[in-house]
């Protein structure tokens, strides 16, 4: 049992940050705070891209002539890792589009808190 | 030559109008529009000439750069999504013919950015639809996704705010679609879709499989606004610019949908997705309880534009039912119940922009039967649109749920047949309560006669793109059967 969770520590890591993401967007009462809830939900999905590529006694992806290319057990998945390049980029344009939103929503109504926000809507 | 490169000319297209537009609109801002409606119309010719391309020849693979998959990018032009790129390119290139004076209207000098992003965001569908790779599939989601938040946050004074909301639950969607792709390529290696569906056998009732699937059909679902991940959806088109709601409407939640059917149908099939529970019986139980809830809200509703959101949410219950039936019936019905759908609510909403424009509202209780002789032809339309939309023989509407009802009977599905049969009856309550009030004499009030001028029709940019569109919902009731004869064809099974 305890192998279980020692030898999948870099996962139970990402569940951990996917949970606290999860808790922040949906029972956070500030906007600002359920963005960043979004954030870490965001950057959970990319650390457990990160971890998958990982292996024990391997090299970064560049091809050394010590290992041969064939064995590719010598190697890092290189692929999650430039994949995760992209989605680090998607997550920053979503948060500049969102803090742009939050800019207008306190514009408008001079609150960033939802129940108050609500209130002034109707 | 033009055959093997389509794919890919048909996105490049609003890649090089995306970048055109503000290089042309900083010059003059008033070029924005035409440039847009360029774009999208050399777009749908692309589109229309590679189904009938498909039609003859069948479906183009196109490899980036000369890379074959697995290890390049490819985008696949098969019957599927030459369908749906045609459906909302040439929805689309209507809707923006139609928004001239709209957008002059309602964000008057804003019109440059707004049309960049239009484009982005047509970008986005497209590649979303004609690409074969998840992962990439996941970038054009984003791309489409945050040009859309940020065209649903121009519009009235609670437009942000919804936009925000929107923001928030759609890249949770996002975020766990891209988990699911996760857990994917860790148990097959691959992005590719048609390499993994060729893998995913193998993995017969793997758990990581089941929970990819199920993180797949929920953050897409938040996308398509299956229920109970609809709750954007009523504000977002509400509190958005009446363009922004005309463009997105029809043609965002059908593109997500487009995702379901690749998914379940394609990538997995059905006994894989079936393996382990029955998800492909509870997305349809979901989708019959989006149908009725979507039906009695929109009932509930008094502001035409709001009462159209919560039909969207009926009416997408509808094709995702079709999903999850599997059968030949089922599935043509639910294409052309996209086709279908992407015109009458482009059609709908688009006179509910023009309302707007002209009266300065769209609150159905303040319509009167005056509206008959100042908007003959924008009534005339709205009537064939609304009606093909409750469903009555021999527009378009009938014949998308006659082909779901065939469906459910072959699968002796007797709860979706009922669910069918009472959404029809509910969608002709909310649509002949407008039909009502604009061609009977309130008899408390006499008639009322328009006061300044017979006529106020809108100009001829706007009225023609409806007319046009409530005249195909005719041409296709009477053309369905040539079309779901091909559409049976695309059937995977």
């Amino acid at each position: 049992m305890l192998d279980f969770f020692l030898g999948h520590y870099a996962y139970w890591f990402t569940i951990i940050l996917l949970c606290i993401g999860v808790y922040g967007i949906l029972f956070k009462k500030n906007l600002i705070k359920k963005t960043i809830g979004l954030a870490i939900l965001q950057i959970s999905v990319v650390l457990y891209f990160v971890s998958i590529a990982s292996k024990w006694d391997a090299t970064v992806p560049v091809l050394n002539p010590d290992f041969p290319a064939d064995q590719v057990a010598n190697y890092l998945n290189p692929l999650p890792h430039t994949l995760m390049l992209t989605a680090i980029v998607v997550g920053v344009a979503t948060l500049g589009v969102a803090f742009t939103l939050l800019l207008a929503i306190y514009n408008r109504y001079e609150t960033l808190d939802e129940e108050e926000l609500i209130e002034k809507l109707q | 030559m033009i055959e093997s490169h389509l794919p890919a000319y048909i996105a490049l297209t609003f890649v090089l109008f995306s970048v055109l537009i503000p290089a042309f609109g900083l010059w003059r801002s008033e070029l924005s529009q035409p440039l847009a409606v360029l774009g999208s119309g050399i777009a749908a010719a692309f589109s229309v000439y590679g189904f009938i391309n498909y039609l003859n020849e069948g479906s183009i693979r196109y490899f980036f750069g000369g890379w074959e998959p697995p290890v390049g990018i490819e985008f696949v032009y098969d019957g599927l999504a030459g369908f749906f790129v045609l459906v909302i390119n040439v929805v689309s290139f209507f809707v923006l013919i139609h928004s001239h004076h709209i957008a002059k209207r309602e964000f008057p000098g804003k019109e440059m950015p707004y049309y960049a992003l239009a484009m982005l965001m047509m970008l986005g569908f497209n590649g979303m639809i004609l690409t074969g790779d998840l992962f990439n599939l996941y970038v054009f989601l984003e791309i489409a996704s945050l040009s859309g938040y940020a065209l649903i946050a121009i519009g009235e004074k609670q437009a942000p705010y919804a936009a925000f909301r929107y923001l928030i639950i759609g890249t949770a969607g996002g975020t766990l679609y891209l988990l699911g792709v996760g857990f994917l390529y860790t148990v097959t290696g691959t992005l590719n879709i048609i390499d993994m569906a060729a893998m995913l056998p193998m993995l017969y009732e793997s758990n990581a499989v089941f929970a990819a699937l199920i993180l797949m059909i929920v953050g897409i679902g938040v996308k398509a606004a299956l229920f109970p991940m609809h709750g954007w959806l009523p504000d977002s088109y509400t509190y958005a610019s009446s363009v922004s709601t005309a463009l997105i409407a029809p043609i965002g939640t059908k593109v997500a949908a487009y995702i379901l059917f690749r998914v379940i149908l394609w990538l997995f099939g059905l006994e894989i997705t079936d393996a382990i529970a029955p998800l492909s019986y509870i997305v349809g139980v979901l989708a019959c309880i989006g149908i009725l809830y979507g039906s009695i809200m929109a009932i509930a509703q008094t502001e035409m534009k709001r009462m159209l959101a919560y039909s969207s949410v009926s009416q997408i219950g509808y094709i995702i039912m079709g999903l999850s039936l599997a059968n030949p019936w089922g599935f043509a019905g639910a294409l052309l119940h996209v086709l279908n759908h992407a015109i009458m609510k482009a059609c709908l909403f688009m006179i509910s922009g023009q309302m707007r424009l002209k009266e300065g509202h769209s609150d159905i209780s303040r319509f009167d039967d005056s509206y008959r002789k100042k908007y003959p032809w924008t009534m005339a339309s709205f009537s064939i649109a609304a009606i093909s939309m409750i469903g009555l023989p021999p527009l378009a509407g009938f014949f998308s749920k006659w082909y779901l009802a065939l469906g459910t009977i072959d699968n002796s599905n007797w709860l979706f047949l009922a669910v069918i049969l009472i959404s029809s009856l509910l969608n002709a309550v909310y649509f002949f309560r407008v039909l009502e009030k604009v061609y009977m004499m309130d008899p408390d009030k006499g008639q009322k006669e328009p006061k300044d001028g017979e006529r106020n029709e809108p100009s001829a940019s706007m009225l023609w793109p409806t007319g046009i569109l409530a005249v195909s919902l005719i041409v296709i009731g009477f053309a369905n059967a040539v079309i779901v004869g091909i559409l049976l064809n695309i059937f995977p099974m």
